[in-house]
């Protein structure tokens, strides 16, 4: 595989005046990994990943990404069309609540096609291909294609947003609590999809999650995050089922067992 | 025309008019922002309209104002009478001698030429208002060309109706660079925006904004490659003129469900019987 990583991650620091939104966090992520982030609420997770997907601009810190055209760029200096250009070609973003991430009065239809059409795509007939494959492969039957978001359960909204996010086949996707708000077993049957999708897509992604069942199930890698700082990362299964800090140990023995 | 200045405005606001007309001229289809004036007649009558007209206007000017395409409806009469009173310009009906026409949803069947100016009343100047709520983010989408919604829009209505079911205010395109809203025209004037040699400039008092097409600037109405622009207009021709080829009216006659089309440009309509063209209800023909 290639020896430059996606996405590089060089000492982000984000401050809200005094306070300290995230700090020092550096990392790599390499083609085809999936990093999770975990951490309490107020631990700086979503600041990092806002950080990242350049939602927030922090105060000191690289992000490199390895774009398709150009290698390695910061995207960081990058211009504001150019990242926008990013955000719905190479990035996607799945927010943890839907109506957050789709549009409530466009069709699920629309909803997909958004972003064929933002990149240039005008022929009616394709658009709406691809958004019935598209909803097909989430699960969602296709005769709801020009069914509003609203006329959805919590869930099909959610993968609705997946799909939305991923019609453009991008290579990395930040997702900030995938799962957050739904409930268990419709939790499990995204998590299934969202397997199956980043294998089969071979995607990469960071996942900021305080479940650390979401994580088990997805991520190749993990980052635990306190007040702002990288407390333990490493392998998954290594930090979950060994920990070394303190507050991870907190955190992995304060899981409910059933 | 005493107590007023020419053309009722003082000279400083209408010098700050020109000055956005200028800069949208400069930049065509991009909305200038400009300290709309407190006009004597409601928002909504074509305030905006009124001042880039007033800021135009000289005293040799000969005026023009239409309202659906007609000289003699309540708007178009009242805005007439304005500049007769506030500038005492000469005022006509005929689209061939005026220099300056206002409007209010219609461009003349007539073709424009270099020496006209086309002042168009708008309402919501924003294409993008119903999409995006936020002014801010319309305009940085305007500023990054970020026009995928638009076309959500008309895919909405592809997937809703079966076709393109927007009828008026149509999105266009001006110069490959902004999306513009044509005010409420039917799409069926939406081809004589593009490369007409006269001057076109769009007026909206409420929302203080000003935008323009300068002659013979290409503006191409948006659209997806398999479902292509259409101007479409009533499948008849005029009842009173017989032109297959205007926009027209319906107009209802009686409760039987009797009906007539006649063509929306009251002048083209009478110009074109003043030259002896005949439709299938012209009152010579219902007299025989």
């Amino acid at each position: 595989m290639s020896d430059t990583p996606l996405l590089s991650v060089q000492d982000i620091t984000k401050t809200y005046g005094a306070r300290i939104g995230c700090t020092g966090v550096s990392f790599d992520l390499w083609p085809g990994e999936v990093m999770g982030i975990v951490g309490e609420s107020g631990s700086g997770k979503s600041t990092l990943l806002g950080c990242m997907a350049g939602h927030l601009a922090p105060d000191s810190g690289r992000v490199v990404f390895d774009t398709r055209d150009a290698g390695p760029r910061d995207v960081l200096a990058m211009r504001e069309p150019e990242r926008r250009m990013l955000g719905r070609t190479d990035w996607a973003f799945v927010h943890q609540n839907p109506r957050d991430g789709l549009r409530m009065g466009v069709s699920a239809g629309g909803n997909v096609g958004e972003r064929l059409m933002a990149v240039g795509a005008r022929h009616y007939g394709q658009i709406r291909e691809a958004a019935t494959d598209w909803l097909q492969r989430v699960e969602i039957d296709a005769g709801r294609i020009d069914d509003k978001p609203r006329q959805f359960s919590g869930g099909m909204q959610q993968r609705l947003q997946i799909a939305r996010n991923l019609v453009t086949g991008p290579r990395l996707v930040f997702m900030d609590e995938p799962t957050g708000g739904l409930d268990v077993s419709v939790q499990a049957r995204l998590l299934d999809l969202l397997r199956g999708l980043v294998r089969q897509m071979g995607l990469s992604a960071v996942i900021v999650t305080h479940d650390l069942a979401v994580v088990r199930l997805l991520a190749d890698r993990l980052m635990v995050m306190k007040d702002g700082r990288v407390i333990e990362q490493g392998l998954t299964d290594q930090v979950l089922d060994d920990p070394q800090h303190a507050y991870t140990q907190l955190l992995v023995s304060s899981v409910l067992q059933v | 025309m005493s107590g007023f200045n020419f053309a009722y405005l003082d000279e400083q606001t209408k010098r700050m008019i020109r000055r956005a007309i200028l800069k949208g001229v400069a930049v065509p289809g991009y909305q200038v922002p400009f300290a709309s004036r407190e006009m004597p007649m409601p928002y909504g009558w074509g305030t905006g309209g009124v001042q880039v007209t007033a800021a135009c206007l000289t005293p040799d000017d000969t005026l023009k104002v239409i309202d659906q395409g007609a000289d003699d409806t309540t708007n178009a009469v009242s805005i007439r009478k304005f500049f007769q009173r506030t500038a005492g310009v000469a005022v006509t009906e005929r689209t061939a001698e005026a220099t300056i026409i206002q409007t209010r949803h219609r461009i003349p069947e007539a073709a424009l030429t270099a020496d006209q100016i086309l002042v168009y009343q708008v309402p919501i100047p924003e294409p993008l208002r119903f999409l995006e709520p936020r002014e801010t983010e319309t305009r940085r989408m305007h500023a990054l060309q970020d026009y995928g919604l638009m076309h959500v829009k008309l895919y909405e209505d592809i997937a809703r109706n079966g076709a393109i079911a927007t009828a008026y205010a149509y999105p266009v395109k001006v110069e490959g660079r902004y999306v513009m809203d044509p005010s409420p025209i039917p799409k069926f004037d939406n081809p004589k925006l593009s490369n007409s040699p006269a001057l076109q400039l769009f007026g909206a008092g409420r929302e203080q904004r000003i935008y323009a097409v300068p002659p013979f600037t290409q503006v191409v109405s948006l659209d997806f490659d398999d479902y292509p622009f259409e101007a479409s207009k009533a499948p008849h021709a005029c009842d009173l003129c017989g032109d297959p080829g205007s926009y027209l009216d319906e107009v209802i006659t009686d409760d039987q469900g009797g009906r007539m089309f006649v063509c929306s440009d009251t002048d083209h309509c009478a110009t074109r019987q003043a030259a002896g063209h005949r439709g299938r209800l012209s009152p010579m023909e219902a007299a025989q």
